[in-house]
């Protein structure tokens, strides 16, 4: 494992011309081997720091490296450590999966010999052996996706940037992801940059999480303790009997202030899940048979909800326009 | 992983392979742009026939005297394919793709104009051997034909250029596709249909001077009607090698503002 | 009749708007034939020194016939690419699942088509006038004249728009518009019919369009012939082509379920 941080940025700023700053002045620190998600509503800045971190896109203040390069001074050196898999699965629906990989096989500078080795061995790993000489206009949504993350990894790659990798994927496909993404971090010691707006696959695959609001870091931590600092979870009891609703009530009262709603009773455990057993011993005691008791923790929604005041859901903003402020002419970039 | 830098010449090598391979795999792209010039010229050669009895055509059929346009309608439709190809690659995001590998922005434009180039080679040896078995005698002989090959295909590489120029410069299809009349444009506001000499319209022969695609299209027919003609051929060869050198450097500046890569 | 009256109206009225409205639709439609009118009256006026080219009112106004049909043919079939995009975007079946008379459409897209050659028409014809061409014609002639622009821009935006039902996708513009281009530049475009030689003259000879072309140039000079049997062939064109679009309405109904 290299000395350092895989990924650091200190006050990285994108500017564009029309619209507000995408990127205001973030700072971050991910450790090598890392899965970091990078979690937001659309428009909140995800896809351009991803674009400054991959060097497609300069930053218009601050500084960042990766892999101990310079984004801006040593661009080379950054694309050839990091392996990147976009928002748009960008493929060429004439070509077959397998082109793809020989082609990007090739404009990796990987040896001759071992291209079609590698563009086999990715094609298993990422379960596209059958559809491997099919043109990718056949391709499914998340054959695609997996398609996009093979080909991020052609040339071994130490960080990996995923942008949205799962938008638009139903829940298989989704999963299927998740786990090849969980093993690359886990087994080859892969850092992941996963930007996501998917509060689960945060929850489900990162190491820590950064949440992002109109350019701005509004909170970071491991999603647990971000959880932690939101509140204590909660437990819902069902009982066996209805008419035992209120004796339940009544027993749950020791911890807090129940809630009963269509038979079911709620109650907060101010001392957290190691209440739990206390709870259960109060239940017993008072001879309340249970049909259910369900913990609650809280999710990631209650943090971005209490750190921007609004739901992750429905929280899109409008995306700012792709010119850069300093005049470049970077088209649909940054996205 | 073993990874090493590509030379240049394999990865535009890599890129022409896809260029090439997108465009025969869509045979649509490749059939409409060899026929409809062939259309046109089966129309026209018989349909314009008749201008032959003015005073002052040269002494050859309407036919020959048509066939260069075929070469140059050919070549505009390739500038379309070159230019529409690149600015998909970067609306679909696949620009941004290569842009994260290590190749170069030169040997990208070299690539996509390579596939260019091998579509203009196939579609002039299909005009010339139409416009032989059609009766068309190519006045300079062997030799002259694959010179007539050799120069069409520049002019085409040329065009390519500026589809590619306005594709990297707007980065849609859609203003490579509207690029296009202005191509067609140029093409009939020239020496297309009649000698220079023939056009009787001031405004219209003053345009035909000024056109460099007169030029183009002189060229070509020289060898055709006339023979070896030095003057003929230098002006064709040096307007085309001027169009393709402006074009590919335009393109290459463009690219290197598209690509700007840290 | 209301109802159809209604659905005529409102698709006649939308195919017009968006015309007017959008610079990429309105722009190719006055600007091509303006180019060929140029293109041909300017470059190829020497032709009118070939011996036996008699056409009295000079090369200009030759071409102005031409173009003024061309004019007409195109403005039907760039409706006949507007009814494709309508397939594309889902905008057509929505308009055949709530239209009351499913033919008002036809016709409502065909009026689209007349009144969108009404514009491009009368640039062509005030350029044309503008770039001294000599009308010899009466006013009788003239009349007639555009009536037969007008015959020939309803067969045309029936074929188009017939075929853009049948095939319902943008990508069948070539289909569409390569038969009538064809058709088209397979009549006496640059000479008279009678200057025409080899298999050129052949097929001109037994097009429609060249009876349309001839009696549009006999028109103009003031010396009609063949009225008659161009009315006539443009008559019987526009009853074939109707059929053909209402079968195509008929396939694009079963497809829209």
């Amino acid at each position: 494992m290299p000395d350092g941080e895989a990924i650091v940025a200190s006050g990285l700023v994108r500017q564009f011309r029309k619209g507000p700053r995408a990127v205001d002045g973030i700072d971050l620190s991910v450790s090598y081997g890392e899965i970091y998600g990078f979690l937001g509503p659309n428009g909140a800045g995800k896809s351009t720091t991803v674009h400054m971190l991959t060097t497609l896109l300069p930053p218009t203040s601050g500084q960042a490296s990766v892999a101990g390069f310079d984004i801006v001074h040593q661009g080379r050196q950054v694309r050839t450590v990091i392996g990147a898999a976009l928002q748009e699965a960008a493929l060429d629906p004439i070509l077959t999966g397998r082109e793809h990989l020989l082609l990007q096989a090739t404009l990796q500078g990987l040896p001759k010999p071992k291209r079609v080795q590698r563009a086999d061995e990715l094609l298993t790993r990422v379960g596209l052996t059958e559809a491997a000489d099919r043109r990718i206009s056949g391709y499914s949504g998340g054959m695609k996706r997996r398609l996009d993350l093979a080909l991020a990894l052609v040339h071994g790659p130490r960080i990996l940037f995923l942008d949205e990798p799962t938008t638009g994927l139903d829940l298989q496909s989704r999963t299927a992801l998740w786990e090849e993404v969980a093993r690359l971090a886990r087994e080859e010691g892969i850092t992941v940059f996963l930007t996501t707006q998917y509060l689960e696959e945060a929850d489900a695959l990162a190491h820590r999480v950064g949440i992002i609001d109109h350019g701005h870091i509004v909170a970071e931590d491991t999603p647990e303790r971000l959880k932690a600092e939101i509140g204590s979870p909660t437990v819902e009891v069902v009982p066996v009997e209805h008419d035992q609703a209120e004796l339940l009530r009544g027993t749950l009262e020791q911890f807090g202030t129940p809630v009963s709603a269509d038979g079911t009773v709620t109650v907060q455990l101010p001392g957290g899940e190691a209440q739990l057993a206390e709870l259960v011993r109060a239940l017993d005691a008072a001879s309340l048979h249970v049909a259910s008791l369900t913990l609650h923790q809280p999710t990631l929604d209650d943090v971005f909800l209490a750190k921007t005041g609004r739901k992750l859901e429905g929280a899109a903003d409008e995306e700012p326009e792709e010119a850069p402020a300093d005049g470049g002419k970077r088209g649909r970039r940054g996205r | 992983m073993g990874a090493e830098h590509a030379s240049v010449l394999e990865q535009i090598g890599a890129i022409a392979r896809r260029s090439i391979v997108r465009t025969f795999r869509q045979r649509g792209l490749l059939v409409f742009p060899l026929l409809f010039p062939l259309i046109l010229f089966a129309i026209n050669g018989s349909a314009l026939s008749a201008a032959t009895r003015i005073p002052g055509f040269p002494p050859v059929s309407y036919r020959a005297f048509a066939l260069a346009v075929p070469f140059m309608q050919g070549a505009l439709f390739v500038a379309v394919t070159a230019g529409v190809d690149l600015a998909r690659d970067i609306e679909t995001g696949f620009f941004n793709r290569l842009a994260l590998t290590p190749l170069r922005g030169g040997a990208l434009l070299l690539g996509q104009l390579g596939g260019a180039f091998v579509v203009a080679c196939v579609q002039a040896v299909v005009y010339l051997v139409v416009g032989v078995a059609s009766g068309v005698g190519i006045a300079s002989g062997a030799g002259g034909a694959l010179v007539l090959l050799a120069l069409s295909t520049l002019i085409a590489f040329g065009f390519a250029g500026l589809g590619t120029l306005v594709a990297l410069r707007f980065g849609n299809g859609e203003a490579v596709q509207a690029v296009f009349p202005l191509f067609f444009v140029s093409l009939f506001l020239s020496s297309m249909a009649l000698p220079r000499n023939l056009i009787k319209t001031p405004w219209f022969h003053d345009v035909a001077t000024y056109n460099p695609v007169s030029y183009l299209i002189e060229g070509v027919r020289s060898l055709i009607i006339t023979g070896w003609d030095g003057q003929a051929l230098a002006l064709g060869f040096g307007f085309a090698a001027a169009l393709a050198i402006i074009s590919l450097g335009a393109s290459s500046l463009a690219m290197r503002s598209r690509m700007a890569r840290t | 009749m209301r109802r159809f009256a209604f659905v005529v109206r409102g698709v006649a009225w939308r195919s017009i708007h968006n015309t007017i409205v959008s610079p990429s639709i309105i722009i190719p439609s006055i600007v091509f034939p303006l180019f060929f009118f140029a293109a041909f009256a300017g470059g190829l006026s020497k032709i009118a020194q070939v011996p036996n080219f008699d056409y009295k009112p000079g090369y200009t106004a030759f071409q102005f016939t031409f173009v003024f049909l061309q004019s007409a043919a195109f403005g039907g079939v760039f409706t006949g690419f507007a009814v494709a995009r309508d397939f594309d975007s889902g905008f057509a079946r929505r308009l055949l699942l709530s239209a009351p008379a499913r033919g008002g459409i036809i016709v409502g897209y065909v009026i689209g088509a007349l009144l969108r050659w009404g514009i491009t028409g009368s640039v062509v014809t005030v350029v044309a006038l503008a770039s001294g061409m000599n009308v010899p014609a009466g006013p009788g002639d003239l009349f007639a004249l555009l009536a037969l622009g007008v015959l020939f821009n309803l067969v045309a935006a029936l074929w188009a728009v017939g075929l853009a039902m049948f095939l319902r996708t943008e990508q069948a513009g070539a289909v569409i518009q390569m038969p009538v281009f064809v058709v088209l530049f397979l009549a006496p475009v640059y000479v008279p019919l009678h200057l025409l030689t080899g298999w050129v003259h052949s097929v001109a000879r037994l097009n429609p369009a060249t009876f349309a072309l001839e009696a549009a140039r006999g028109l103009l000079a003031g010396t009609p012939t063949d009225i008659a049997l161009a009315f006539g062939l443009l008559g019987g064109s526009i009853v074939l082509w109707a059929a053909f679009a209402r079968r195509g309405l008929r396939s694009a109904e079963r497809a829209a379920g």
